[in-house]
């Protein structure tokens, strides 16, 4: 599983505003490149990333191969009830990385 | 824990260039020291600050897990001797490269891989492969804010020369030395780029252009090939003997790993 970095408060008080940045370590292969004889490097990609809060999706995006290596991306939301949020990163082979934390909220 | 963010702008560095140019002979390490961030772009300096943002820490925080996994023969991690949370490596990359009781000079990689090979039982970990980078960049990161002290006199001294000469001699087919762009040029432009001072404190550091995080010798490879010269082996003694030479170069300057780099 790839290594992956999320940062965001733990606790929040209720309507705050809180930014979260999350990164994940992927080599974002293009496959437009062709190897060193010649022969095309396959197209290997996180396609898509979603955030969900409580169930509700938060965040997500759509990746294409002009996106840089180790995708990062920084968005916020607002805290509205103490739940968990769950980060998933999904790539071209359809595997998804699933990340978990929870949120305090007074 | 966020470093302050300092943001230096190039157009200032010309003039501490030559500021530096009146005040030091030739020889000197270059004065002020500037850190590598310092030759950055404003976006990239802001970049490496943000520990969130920063792409680096994905191999610092692989690091700390590897440090704690037990790997080869004698069943022991790193963490076995050294303690679980790294704290007892401050300080530790500050020292390095050393000269070992063998009378050899090893840098931070090559150390990592003869304790795991002497002490751990492990195969020696490949330069460049995640692994060594990942538990270089985590050894480096705990001494963030702590300036090189390097030994270079005795068993040290003739490796120092060594380095040092290295970094004054005219090579490859453009026939430059490290010094001529890194001391006497610094603040100008090379093409699209600012020229540094060459520092090594930001070191592993996180390059754009790589898409990935690198070695020290990476980006000194790098410099070999931009110079048309004969681009060493990782971990060659040349490099190793041109890292203490850097690290004593830029000893007023505090480590800050992982950089990110154009």
């Amino acid at each position: 599983m790839p290594a992956t970095r999320i940062v965001m408060p733990a606790k929040a008080k209720k309507g705050e505003i809180i930014e979260i940045k999350t990164l994940i370590q992927h080599i974002m292969e293009t496959g437009h490149r062709r190897d060193n004889v010649g022969k095309p490097i396959p197209r290997d990609i996180i396609n898509r990333f979603v955030v969900t809060y409580n169930g509700t999706e938060v965040f997500s995006a759509d990746l294409f191969p002009g996106v840089a290596a180790n995708p990062y991306f920084s968005f916020t939301t607002i805290a509205l009830e103490p739940g968990e949020l769950v980060f998933a990163w999904t790539d071209d082979h359809g595997e998804t990385t699933t990340e978990r934390r929870q949120l305090i909220v007074t | 824990m966020m470093r302050p963010l300092l943001i230096y702008t190039a157009r200032l560095l010309p003039v501490l260039a030559v500021l530096a140019g009146a005040a030091a002979a030739a020889d000197d390490p270059p004065s002020p020291p500037l850190p590598g961030r310092a030759f950055q772009s404003r976006e990239t300096q802001t970049r490496e600050a943000d520990e969130g943002a920063n792409p680096g820490f994905l191999w610092v925080e692989q690091g700390q897990q590897l440090w704690t996994k037990i790997e080869g023969t004698a069943g022991r991690a790193c963490a076995t001797c050294h303690g679980e949370d790294g704290a007892a490596m401050r300080g530790v990359a500050t020292h390095y490269p050393m000269v070992t009781t063998s009378g050899r000079l090893v840098n931070l990689e090559q150390r990592i891989n003869r304790c795991r090979t002497g002490q751990m039982g492990a195969p020696a970990l490949g330069y460049e492969t995640n692994g060594l980078l990942s538990l270089t960049a985590f050894i480096t990161h705990q001494s963030n804010g702590m300036k090189r002290s390097v030994k270079i006199d005795g068993p040290a001294a003739p490796y120092f020369e060594q380095g040092r000469s290295f970094f004054f001699s005219r090579q490859g087919q453009l026939n430059l030395a490290c010094s001529q762009c890194h001391n006497d040029n610094v603040g100008k432009h090379l093409r699209g780029d600012i020229i540094s001072q060459g520092q090594s404190d930001g070191w592993p550091a996180y390059r754009l252009e790589w898409q990935t995080m690198g070695s020290l010798h990476r980006r000194l490879r790098a410099c070999s090939l931009g110079v048309r010269a004969e681009i060493l082996d990782y971990g060659a003694p040349e490099y190793v003997a041109l890292e203490l030479y850097l690290a004593w170069r830029g000893r007023d300057l505090p480590i800050a790993s992982p950089g990110v780099r154009r």
